[in-house]
């Protein structure tokens, strides 16, 4: 077996014929994961403990004939803004370099309880805010495919183990495109689905009405697969879903003919010429494969960076208030007073582009300023919903470009946050919309670095988001 | 100028959140930068939208409510594991209140 190539199907099967047992696949799985770590600095921390733990007991219901669960022996990495009971969660911070959580995120108990096995936390940008994974308090990653350069971010660690093959499957968190975009810088699958459709009881807040749980994978069927079990109605969180979860495999290898597929003309400015070319080659595929091409409008997405960034804002400088210096293992040694103990503990604790939010978020909240700001923003919200809701009165499904460029060099755009924020554009329309979307491979640039394509379709439509995925994988969209 | 370095030091300590000098400047300059973007929102006439407060909620007014019964939470040790400072069952502060 190629332990970097690995599919939940190929796992499944080589359990099922007793080609290796899930112990065995666990400890080359962490063997291999931690020879290739130095390269990226994707994980963080590895958990072989508990991973043991979870293929023993895998190897324990084989033994006894009992069904092992979807996920059985498959090595994971999970993002480290997702709470490990007992094991290390630092959000890529040094306010929670020590914090060891009391409690599982719901995500990931349903995953162990499927059999999966949890290799270890990957790095991402501190608290999930940024798009490069540069602001890691433990150091940047490196994208797999080309390694001067970043795997994007704020899932950049998720991504990268993906594409390295140090996991089979990973779990990130997208509040304005963290996990679309570094899937498509390191030629992967990512999937956000619809606001609620998994639960975030265990997912460190960053900005509530915008994060989101979601998979990442090296094909369509094994993020249809993690995303079916993490996916339904949680009663610890109140904002999650009722709606059943559809049979994600169902969609799979069906034809598209007759779909509507929409091109929103607004996502085909700013674009890089040669990420141009593959995505239209993409939509050329589609057309092959019996899609009917509709061109569209969707006219506020210009508006959606500036509405994004004072919401995500707001919302952080509130869920961020919480470090304080008395609950999360930091604080300032320097404190004496009260006060001084907050402030310090926050200023030491907190790297650029956390007090760079923190500070516009307050600013936009503070007193004389929430009308013209946050209200505005969540009128425009409004408007960028009602694009999307128009448009698929239209089209079954969107497809546009997941990043106006791909990859590029660590520290490339570091001291520019606007450039950084633009860097965006494509992926924060989906979240403000709440709406299921996802970046799958679509070729690469003639320097080798790969290119996305981004599916949206309507709330709780990831089964039509998923058929489509799947038919472009299939008819060759991958490698184009 | 959309904000000043006074007008930072007044956010900063609005957010609890200890700022030195050079980064007292570099913020203002760039929050300037991102406030100055933000304007684009001006272009747009937003009489009579309704803002999105909620995202999505597909469910009955009550439903997420459950029936009132004692279920175990974290207890007291597992709370404070990762307090900076305990001591008898509580959170250490600072002292805040001469006597």
């Amino acid at each position: 077996m190629d332990i970097a190539k690995l599919t939940i199907a190929g796992i499944q099967e080589g359990l099922r014929t007793r080609q290796f047992s899930a112990a065995e696949l666990t400890e080359e799985a962490l063997a291999f994961a931690r020879g290739e770590n130095p390269k990226t600095n994707a994980y963080l921390t590895f958990s072989e403990e508990r991973a043991r733990q979870s293929a023993a007991a895998v190897d324990e219901k084989l033994s006894r004939g009992e069904t092992p669960g979807a996920l059985a022996g498959v090595p994971i990495a999970v993002k480290d803004v997702i709470v490990t009971k007992g094991l290390r969660t630092t959000c890529g911070s040094r306010m929670l370099e020590h914090f060891i959580p009391p409690y599982d995120a719901t995500a990931v108990q349903r995953l162990e309880a499927a059999g999966g096995v949890i290799l270890g936390k990957a790095n991402c940008d501190e608290f999930a805010m940024g798009s490069s994974n540069e602001n890691s308090a433990y150091g940047p990653v490196r994208n797999p495919v080309a390694l001067d350069r970043v795997p994007g971010g704020s899932s950049g660690g998720s991504a990268a183990v993906v594409a390295q093959g140090t996991a089979v499957v990973s779990l990130g968190s997208d509040t304005g495109g963290s996990i679309r975009q570094p899937a498509s810088f390191c030629g992967v699958v990512g999937v956000t689905p619809t606001y609620g459709r998994v639960s975030r009881y265990g997912l460190v807040a960053f900005a509530s009405s915008l994060d989101h749980i979601g998979p990442f994978a090296r094909n369509v069927e094994d993020a249809a697969v993690l995303l079916q079990t993490i996916a339904g109605r949680d009663p610890k969180d109140a904002t999650s879903a009722f709606a059943p979860v559809a049979d994600y495999r169902e969609s799979l290898g069906k034809d598209v003919r007759g779909l509507r597929v929409g091109l929103p003309k607004e996502y085909f400015a700013h674009l890089d010429s040669e990420s141009g070319d593959q995505i239209h080659k993409g939509v050329e595929l589609l057309k092959r494969q019996g899609c009917e091409i509709v061109d569209i409008s969707l006219p506020h997405t210009d508006y959606a960076v500036a509405c994004y960034y004072i919401i995500c804002t707001a919302e952080a400088s509130a869920n961020l208030a919480r470090y304080d210096g008395v609950r999360y293992t930091k604080r300032s040694a320097q404190a004496k007073t009260l006060q001084d103990m907050y402030r310090m503990t926050r200023g030491e604790g907190f790297g650029a582009e956390c007090k760079r939010r923190i500070m516009l978020g307050t600013y936009v909240l503070s007193s004389g300023y929430y009308d013209a700001y946050y209200l505005k923003a969540q009128k425009v919200r409004s408007l960028i919903a009602r694009d999307f809701q128009q448009a698929f009165t239209q089209v079954d499904a969107l497809v546009t470009p997941v990043s106006p460029f791909p990859a590029f060099k660590l520290g490339e755009k570091l001291d520019d946050p606007i450039q950084m924020y633009l860097s965006d554009i494509y992926t924060i329309t989906g979240d403000l919309a709440g709406i299921p979307c996802m970046s799958v491979p679509c070729g690469s640039t003639a320097e080798g670095l790969p290119v996305g394509l981004q599916i949206l379709t309507r709330h709780f439509d990831e089964s039509g988001m998923f058929r489509l995925a799947s038919a472009f994988e299939q008819a060759g969209g991958f490698t184009l | 100028m959309k904000i000043t370095e006074q007008e930072v030091k007044y956010v900063a300590d609005l957010a609890n959140l200890q700022l030195s000098a050079e980064e007292t400047s570099r913020m203002a300059h760039d929050l300037d930068g991102i406030l100055s973007h933000i304007d684009k929102l001006n272009e747009l006439d937003v009489t009579g939208v309704e803002p999105m407060a909620q995202v999505l909620y597909d469910a009955g007014e009550t439903d997420t409510l459950r029936e009132d019964v004692i279920e175990p939470s974290l207890d007291n040790q597992a709370a404070l594991a990762n307090a900076p400072l305990s001591g008898a069952g509580q959170f250490k502060v600072p002292k805040i209140i001469e006597r």
